[in-house]
């Protein structure tokens, strides 16, 4: 079937005109050099927006609670008119696409257009490549599994397994799906000489070379690598290969990964913990890349419905609408503007010769404001940005001292004394660099499994990398607390507090703190209060 | 497709219901709640119904774009996020969830296990109303029911033989006419009126007044659960009584003595000039630091009571707020006059926390 024969088929709830206008959308698209998925646009009423939107865009997901919360909020600030939702899309191959019934059809056109920026996206950013495009069916399928485990303990047993899941389900390592951090099995050569020394062999020692360092001059090599040193080096090493190591040898991003593999979790346990870990993951690409999607999908709808889609009578509406999602905010940033004006901003520099060395190097301020070189090379540019980066990456390379200042950002922070937030600096380099630490782990903190036997009793350590900004400690806490219920042991986690050291624990019924910086003999854990 | 949702709607509301109940209490004695009550509903702060998480301190800051110098404020935590008041500590984001009256009234009938009130029988008046629920063979064009209309000609011109199906023109005749009419639905309405009354003299604190205007809110709360229409009337006194709107029932204070009798007088008068005892439940609460200014007064009370109140009204509530000054002598001699008589309900209010049991007390009784 092919694309056309597609979409005639999938369409049945849209009207004749918005059919045509779909085609009409389409067809310049593709024209545009945009290549997606086909598209699937429903209609929906105003409550069904709302609870697609509580399901994150999919009809079908399991019962919890939390859904009807994010529902009623949703469906109350529409309902007070604080906030419309346009148009909902979720990354699926088919596209799926929901309309909402009571939009001018002004905005439908603008809508639809919009969409195919997001498809586009979704089907040609690398960093999408390994989800899974049938989600439609496996989180129906994720609903059917809970609901069965449901019927079989009850609401209230599953419902609060699945809370403490939910609770800690930041803690996944979002490039799981694109490398392996830690060598599993057959593949690591410490895993075989451990295997051959099991079955009684005699392991061969590692190639001597290995534990040589390099020389540049060949007659150096005995004065620096003396032989004796070299091989206490080499039996040093064999003998740390074949101790059993610490779980994990090298701190381990994946929490919830690693918790499913080492916990002693029920099948029920494993069953839904797996499920959420699975979801946490296929949702996790959208945030890394919240920026540059709704960047490259506002970038194309303006550039679309200007150029060629609007007809004159429907410019204000259209303006009216794409100035309302790309307004900003003092405290915070707009992704839709943001990555709107660097997709713009690329466009410029690429057509103009504005980049490279030459360009970087001159400081002659007037020269650069009149700089041009023909190369009209920023659509193919665009085009290549969008298939390889992701958010932080985008905002390191494209953002810059020229960008910033014309955009007029700031940095700021939290006063104490005032009680206010700040604005601490216009520097370029400090707003830059507040942004990219905000961008890293897509906004979340970044907890590290090191010890799954601390203190030789079978818990579970954690360790915050710690980049500036402490963690809120009542959530960790009570979220530690909920770890604690899937390892079924007492959890640690180690993080600063006001500069200083701390570890949180918690044993399964109440959180404590230990500074990890006082005396030993002043150490009494602090209960909380 | 919207019922999918459903389940998970109900299952936070019963979620939320829990927590109400599980902090009802501290609910009761503070007082919170009133300055969030809207025309349908209250909005509940509930500081721990989001799923906790890892994540940073409300107070890191980021990065903004706009108008300022260094230095200028750009806003404090919590701008815009609702929540009413700021909260203990950077980052409490508190959830606000609403619940309608009638369902807070039915958690607190529940918790505090009050029994439904049985109006008395000739009490009940019959409100009629109309309802525009039947056709009428007469009547204004502007109600006519075309679809009745062309069905009554097409019966008569079958009946006569006059229909041609081959061509189907229906002709209605003016006795063919039908027009929407109504009908008058009388429903038994059972109506209530609150008069709150209250001792204003100087030694009533604020303390005082606050438990009083907490124990209004809840006392309103049932009360307009389990009647069709609720009215609530104010008076405060010290030497004299008069009648006052809500907001100066609150706030007023006076300095001078104390005739309680003055409020039962004005009550009595009311009652008798607004609300006729046969078709009202009425509801007297008096509110003091059971001080009085002379024992005269005193037995004047209680004759007015026993032969003028009592037997009108529901029931007659009295709470005492203890008060630093008070001699609280009063509820004694409410006690001594009537220790048998259900329809005297008193209650001693010390504190705070001692507001769930005196509502308890009031409304209890099931009168």
């Amino acid at each position: 079937m092919d694309h056309s024969q597609f979409t005639q088929r999938f369409r049945q709830g849209l009207s004749e005109d918005l059919k045509r206008m779909q085609d009409e959308v389409e067809a310049v698209a593709k024209k545009a050099g945009l290549d997606f998925f086909p598209v699937v646009f429903e209609m929906v009423k105003p409550e069904e927006m709302s609870m697609l939107a509580a399901y994150g865009g999919f009809p079908q997901r399991y019962p919890h609670w939390r859904f009807g919360m994010e529902y009623e909020q949703i469906h109350k600030s529409y309902s007070y008119g604080l906030s419309k939702i346009y148009e909902m899309v979720i990354n699926t191959d088919p596209c799926t696409a929901y309309l909402m019934n009571v939009n001018h059809l002004t905005d439908q056109k603008l809508v639809m257009a919009h969409v195919y920026g997001h498809c586009d996206f979704f089907k040609n950013n690398m960093w999408f490549g390994g989800t899974n495009r049938k989600m439609l069916d496996q989180m129906a399928n994720h609903a059917a599994r809970i609901r069965r485990w449901i019927d079989r303990l009850g609401t209230e047993r599953v419902e609060a397994f699945i809370d403490a899941c939910l609770s800690v389900d930041n803690l996944i390592d979002i490039h799981a799906g694109a490398i392996q951090r830690q060598p599993t099995g057959r593949n690591d050569l410490r895993e075989q000489i451990r295997e051959r020394a099991r079955a009684g062999e005699t392991p061969e020692l590692p190639d001597a070379k290995n534990f040589k360092f390099d020389v540049d001059h060949s007659y150096m090599d005995e004065y620096i690598n003396p032989k004796d040193e070299v091989l206490a080096r080499r039996e040093a090493a064999l003998e740390a290969t074949l101790k059993p190591g610490k779980v994990p040898e090298k701190p381990e991003r994946g929490v919830l990964g690693f918790i499913l593999e080492h916990a002693p979790l029920h099948d029920w346990e494993a069953d839904i913990l797996g499920i959420i870990r699975a979801e946490a993951l296929y949702f996790a690409p959208q945030a890394q890349t919240k920026i540059m999607n709704e960047g490259w999908a506002t970038f194309w709808h303006t550039k679309l419905m200007t150029e060629k889609l609007a007809h004159a009578n429907e410019i204000v509406q259209y303006a009216e609408s794409t100035s309302g999602t790309t307004a900003m905010n003092p405290r915070q940033l707009n992704p839709y503007k943001l990555g709107l004006e660097l997709f713009r901003d690329i466009e410029m520099r690429w057509d103009t010769g504005r980049h490279g060395r030459e360009f970087d190097a001159c400081d002659d301020m007037e020269a650069k404001r009149t700089w041009f070189v023909d190369e009209r090379g920023g659509l193919e540019k665009v085009f290549g940005v969008r298939q390889v980066y992701n958010d932080v990456q985008f905002v390191d390379a494209f953002l810059t001292e020229d960008f910033c200042r014309r955009q007029g950002f700031f940095a700021y922070g939290y006063d104490k004394k005032s009680k206010q937030f700040l604005i601490e600096s216009r520097q370029f380099e400090e707003i830059k660099q507040k942004l990219l630490t905000q961008l890293t782990n897509f906004g979340q903190p970044m907890l590290e499994v090191v010890d799954s036997n601390f203190d030789n009793r079978g818990e579970l350590l954690l360790a915050h990398r710690h980049t500036g900004a402490d963690l809120q400690m009542d959530w960790a806490e009570t979220a530690l607390g909920n770890l604690s219920r899937l390892w079924k042991r007492p959890v640690h986690a180690e993080t600063q507090l006001g500069g200083r050291p701390v570890r949180l624990s918690h044993d399964g019924e109440k959180p404590s703190r230990t500074f990890l910086d006082r005396k030993e003999s002043e150490k009494s854990p602090k209960k909380e209060t | 497709m919207i019922s999918k949702i459903e389940g998970d709607v109900r299952r936070f509301r019963d979620i939320v219901r829990g927590r109400i109940r599980r902090d009802l209490k501290k609910y009761m004695s503070n007082g919170e709640m009133i300055g969030r009550k809207g025309k349908d509903f209250v909005s509940i702060p509930l500081p721990q119904i989001q799923l906790p998480r890892f994540r940073f301190g409300d107070n890191e800051g980021g990065v903004g774009a706009g108008d300022g110098d260094e230095g200028d404020s750009v806003g404090e935590p919590g701008d815009g996020e609702g929540s009413g008041k700021a909260g203990q500590g950077a980052g409490q984001h508190i959830l606000e969830v609403d619940v309608t009256i009638e369902e807070l009234a039915e958690i607190m009938g529940e918790e505090l296990e009050l029994p439904r009130i049985e109006p008395k029988g000739e009490r009940n008046i019959v409100a009629k109303k109309d309802k525009y629920n039947r056709i009428a063979p007469v009547g204004p064009d502007s109600l006519k029911h075309f679809r009745r209309t062309y069905k009554r000609a097409l019966q008569r011109q079958i009946s006569a033989g006059t229909y041609d199906p081959s061509n189907p023109v229906i002709t209605p005749q003016r006795s063919d006419n039908r027009y929407r009419s109504w009908r008058e639905d009388s429903k038994p309405e059972r109506n209530a009126v609150i008069v709150y009354m209250m001792d204003v003299s100087g030694s009533m604190g604020d303390a005082q007044k606050e438990i009083v205007r907490t124990e209004a809110f809840w006392i309103d709360t049932w009360l307009a659960s389990q009647y069709d229409g609720l009215e609530t009337r104010f008076i405060i006194h010290d030497a004299q009584a008069r009648e006052v709107d809500r907001d100066t029932f609150f706030s007023t204070r006076e300095s001078g003595g104390t005739l309680i009798s003055s409020a039962y007088k004005l009550c009595m008068k009311m009652i008798d000039e607004e609300y006729p005892h046969q078709e009202w439940n009425i509801y007297p609460f008096h509110f003091s630091d059971g001080d009085n200014w002379s024992g005269s007064d005193t037995r004047d009370c209680m004759r007015l009571l026993t032969e003028d109140m009592l037997p009108k009204v529901n029931a007659f509530c009295y709470g005492q707020v203890e008060s630093e000054y008070g001699s609280g002598q009063f509820i004694n001699e409410l006690k001594k006059s009537f220790p048998e008589d259900e329809r005297v309900i008193l209650s001693r209010i010390e504190n705070r926390d001692a507001v769930m049991e005196s509502i308890k007390t009031f409304l209890g009784k099931g009168r």
